[in-house]
């Protein structure tokens, strides 16, 4: 009876991040829950410490920092798979320090009950880390975990993926994809019950605990391709720590006349406060900070508000957005191309960093955070509900299938340069306005289908199918229509719309390029509509089916066009 | 992707405007960047599916349409809807131990079948149709007798422990054994298999070997009644104990009772265990196969015999055959031989008178030269000379030579010619040494 259980696959979303990882399952409801682990934290700090022959793991490891940190292995994922000489072992000053190894880092630890050292390779260090997850998995489920999706960066290398499944086999679980961290955040907001499939242009921007990702998605359809990456590995959350700790030591000196910044263990109490603090500040505007025994018996207790805490971490913030604007640039595009900006990993919780965004890019772009968006996921979870969501979707499926579906030969697609659309109102193509059915950067093949109104009195039709490309259009003020984008360059002018002063507004238009094709549809009826659907297949032919909605009769018109495949294009 | 609506109008077709079939293709679609997609999330798999078997939207969408019909239908079939027994509704709570627990859930079709998910399921659909609330709603009593009966079989069923303790004994999932007659008509398999298949639920081994049919091998069938034999079974009768020890009896009324159920159980173990046995000999002796291959085995021993008797007929019949060929052989040449010495003589004799006539013709020949005398009539002492030397000639010579000589002489009638032909012969026997000088007188 439980025999065809104990063989079957149960597979989790892991997040596996360097300062904290998550865990996720998606239930038979189809929702998605994040787990917690033994300690009720659903971040589990990616940290193990040794005491005594004793493992911790979580955030029992984080507060091992302080009396404890050379036995405390923190921050790792970023060396597995990688050499020594490739690994920044910058954020482990604070813990066990990565010492070369025969392949890759290593770090010396004593783990065990004897007082001596041991050599302990980052993968079995991974392997450890995982198997404490696939536990407090288990343990939540009441079976055993033996698959996962794991998140990953967009910049992981294949054998740094190949290292991450050898440590994940050996902790029993069976990797079944690896998913790119940003685009499992669009899936998480993609799978919420109320969202719409639409095409869109999607600025993810990660902000971790020691590195920052900003990725540009072009989502079409439920499809999601990535046309831009860049990464900002000094600007993160443990900058704005470092901000904070730099604020309150000089406080510290202030009062007492010694900086705790030179005592290892003071400064690692102060890390681990301002981190705390930080917290505290994205949730109310006043936050106390306090510590016993920081220096030679002081106690040190203090408080800050969220402006002062903007104020001294606004470098960051700024940096933040100007790397989004760079990724968004990298990929060709312009910032009024951008549909919505998701905000994930954890600094994202802290509220100037969306609102700072928010007034980087165009007024009316949406960006989901908890501070600008009352409906937003939780940033934290992002990655790994994606994961979740990933996990329950192939589960049933065989290795191989995923294999093969995962494989270059299935992702690897044509996008389209430019988008494919209709004109409407006038069949010129200067005076027509052209409405798009299929956007640029769609794989192909595509099917889109569209519903457009006919003249008043009916009567015959000219379907003329068109590319286009959308400009940028700016002009001094004249009285716009509301779909009109700013572009304020001044953060202040929020409240009072400058009306007065002149100020360049910039729009996006669409214009009309090469025509593909044309068609008559005679005799449509008074307020019908014509239903238009292209197909545009591998080879970039395209089938174009006529029919006026309603019409039960074959009035249909098929058409199709000729086809120029090439290998290497270029996107407009 | 839903439909996309656009509200501006198309323009009116331009006066004049035609094309064939209304429809005409002026340009290309512009190059594509090639990019790979990520293969996350439900529309990729989608995409995945059509690349991967080649299929075009509208095919992709009636493959799922059609699947998904399939899917609703499985799970209705998976659904649990079997009639509820009237007399079964009107079970009491506290006779629970008697009651059927698969049947109250309504998943008899599965019993020990049933997953855990299945019978949540079912004890879900239950309780929505007989919770109490319910009935009171539509008027009735307020009987919640058969509602605890459904607790309670969830409660035994849902629990891994219970549930092995009740499937143990339970009966309604046996299989009768057919009876002798019924297996003699034939149909062996048909009427054992479920037997048996239904037995090996029992089992700590698993899987467990089944009957199989007439074309299994014997180490099959071998393994299947070894394993029967010594079938291991995770069978207990807990779940029959007539008095469970109750806490407020006192503590020696209570081991007495354990001693009393424990008792019971291993009785009942032991009879089935001797049950299974005889069930397991049964059908050992029903068993057409076993017969087939006794046979078989009865057919194989008797082939050897006889193919060793083969053998040595076969090799006497050999032995006289090589026997008779050999006397053939003798008396075939015996003959050649009798045949040879026969010819010999004939040609011996032959040669014989051949010799002779030769002499005759070089005496002739020495006639017809006059004897050798040089004019006038030859003297008798000359004539004697002559032949004499002649003879000795001839005897000198063997009778091949003698032959070429005379053909030399034959029809040679001139002296001059004969004596010059002698001559000849005298020298080529003195060169080879066979008379000497002074032994020819005449010549």
């Amino acid at each position: 009876m439980s025999d065809d259980e104990s063989q079957s696959r149960v597979a989790i979303g892991i997040s596996f991040g360097n300062s904290y990882s998550s865990i996720a399952s998606t239930n038979n409801d189809g929702n998605t829950i994040v787990i917690a682990n033994e300690d009720g934290d659903r971040q589990i700090p990616s940290m193990l410490s040794y005491v005594s022959g004793e493992e911790f793991h979580g955030q029992q490891a984080k507060s091992q920092l302080v009396r404890n940190p050379t036995n405390t292995v923190a921050y790792f994922r970023d060396f597995i798979g990688q050499d020594f000489k490739s690994i920044d072992p910058t954020p482990c000053s604070g813990s066990a320090h990565p010492k070369a190894g025969s392949d890759g880092a290593t770090f010396n630890i004593k783990d065990t009950e004897e007082d001596s050292e041991n050599t302990r390779t980052i993968s079995e260090i991974t392997t450890r880390h995982l198997k404490r997850l696939q536990t407090s998995a288990s343990d939540y489920l009441g079976k055993g975990v033996n698959a996962a999706v794991i998140t990953v960066p967009t910049n992981f290398t294949d054998k740094q993926k190949e290292a991450l499944t050898a440590s994940a086999k050996e902790a029993g679980i069976e990797v079944l994809q690896y998913i790119h961290e940003p685009v499992s955040a669009v899936l998480a907001y993609d799978a919420r019950p109320d969202a719409k499939l639409s095409d869109k242009i999607v600025v993810v921007v990660d902000i971790g605990g020691i590195r920052t990702d900003v990725t540009v998605i072009a989502s079409r359809g439920g499809l999601y391709s990535i046309l831009a990456t860049a990464h900002d590995y000094d600007v993160s959350g443990a900058q704005f720590d470092q901000a904070l700790m730099d604020h309150f030591a000089k406080e510290f000196i202030k009062k007492h006349k010694t900086d705790p910044r030179e005592d290892k263990r003071a400064l690692a109490k102060l890390k681990l406060e301002s981190e705390a603090v930080k917290k505290a500040l994205s949730i109310g505007t006043n936050a106390s900070f306090s510590v016993e025994s920081l220096v030679s018996g002081i106690d040190f207790t203090s408080t800050i508000n969220r402006t002062r805490f903007e104020l001294i971490g606004n470098k960051y913030f700024a940096s933040i957005s100007r790397l989004a604007l760079s990724a968004v640039e990298k990929a060709g595009l312009d910032p009024l191309d951008v549909s919505e900006i998701i905000c994930s990993g954890g600094s994202s919780h802290t509220p100037k960093v969306a609102r700072s965004l928010q007034s980087a890019f165009p007024e009316g772009i949406p960006v989901l955070a908890p501070a600008t968006s009352p409906t937003s996921l939780n940033p934290s979870e992002l990655a790994v509900r994606g994961a979740a969501i990933q996990a329950s979707l192939i589960s049933e499926f065989e290795t191989e299938d995923i294999d093969q579906s995962t494989h270059p030969m299935v992702t690897a697609a044509p996008h389209l340069g430019k988008a494919i659309g209709i004109l409407s109102i006038s069949g010129d193509e200067s005076s027509g306005v052209f409405r798009p059915l299929v956007e640029a950067h769609t794989p192909v093949p595509v099917r889109r289908t569209a519903q457009i109104a006919v003249p008043r009195e009916g009567g015959d039709v000219l379907i003329k199918i068109c590319e286009g490309v959308s400009q940028i259009k700016v002009s001094t003020p004249a009285p716009q229509p509301k779909a009109e984008k700013k572009d304020d360059e001044d953060e202040d002018s929020d409240e009072d719309d400058s009306e007065d002063e002149p100020e360049e507004v910039r729009e996006r238009v669409w214009k009309a390029e090469t025509v593909l094709s044309e068609a008559a549809l005679r005799g449509v009826k008074k307020g019908a509509k014509v239903e238009v659907q292209l197909d545009v297949a591998a080879d970039l032919s395209v089938r174009v089916t006529l029919r006026q909605v309603g019409d039960k009769g074959g009035k249909g018109l098929i058409g199709n066009i000729k086809g120029s495949a090439k290998e290497n294009g270029h996107a407009s | 992707m839903a439909t996309i609506t656009i509200s501006l109008p198309l323009p009116v077709l331009p006066e004049g405007w035609t094309a064939e079939k209304d429809f005409k293709a002026v340009g290309e679609v512009s190059a594509a960047t090639n990019r790979s997609i990520e293969p996350v999330g439900p529309h990729f798999l989608a995409h995945a599916r059509r690349k991967r078997h080649r299929r075009t939207f509208s095919e992709d969408d009636r493959i799922q349409a059609q699947e998904n019909v399939k899917s609703v239908e499985d799970q209705d079939a998976g659904e649990i809807s079997e009639p509820e027994d009237q007399v079964m509704l009107q079970r009491e709570a506290k006779d629970w131990k008697g009651q059927d627990h698969y049947a109250v859930l309504g998943i008899t079709k599965y019993r020990w079948r049933a997953t855990e998910d299945q019978i949540k399921r079912a004890h879900r659909k239950k309780v929505l149709k007989h919770h109490p609330d319910k009935k009171a709603a539509a008027g009735g009593t307020e009987d919640d007798q058969f509602f605890k009966c459904i607790q309670k079989a969830t409660e035994v069923l849902s629990d891994p422990v219970r549930r092995r303790q009740y499937d143990s004994v339970d009966e309604a999932a046996d299989v009768e054994p057919p009876t002798k007659k019924q297996t003699q008509k034939g149909n062996f398999y048909k009427l054992w298999g479920p037997v048996f298949a239904a037995e090996s639920r029992f089992s700590k081994i698993q899987p467990v070997p089944q009957l199989g049919n007439d074309k299994s091998t014997k180490e099959e069938v071998d393994e299947f009644y070894n394993f029967w034999y010594n079938f291991d079974s995770w069978r207990s009768f807990e779940y029959l104990d007539e008095d469970v020890p109750d806490d407020n009896e006192s503590r020696d009324q209570r081991r007495h009772m354990e001693r009393k159920n424990l008792n019971a159980r291993k009785k009942r173990k032991t009879e089935d265990s001797a049950r299974l046995r005889k069930l397991v000999d049964d059908a050992l002796a029903l068993d057409e196969r076993i017969k087939k291959f006794r046979q078989e085995e009865h057919a194989r021993k008797n082939k050897k015999r006889l193919e060793r008797e083969a053998e040595q007929k076969k090799a006497a019949e050999d032995a006289a055959k090589a026997k008779e060929e050999e006397a053939k052989k003798q008396a075939e040449k015996d003959a050649a031989e009798k045949a040879g010495k026969a010819d010999a003589k004939k040609a011996k004799e032959q040669a014989k008178n051949a010799v002779k006539k030769n002499k005759r013709v070089i005496r002739g020949a020495v006639k017809d030269a006059n004897y050798f005398a040089t004019s006038g009539d030859a003297s008798a002492s000359q004539i004697d000379g002559a032949l004499n030397d002649v003879d000795l000639l001839i005897s000198k010579q063997d009778p091949d030579e003698l032959a070429a000589w005379t053909a030399k002489l034959d029809g040679k009638k001139d002296a001059v010619i004969i004596k010059q032909i002698f001559d000849e012969e005298v020298k080529t026997l003195k060169d080879a040494g066979k008379i000497k000088d002074g032994e020819l007188k005449t010549l």
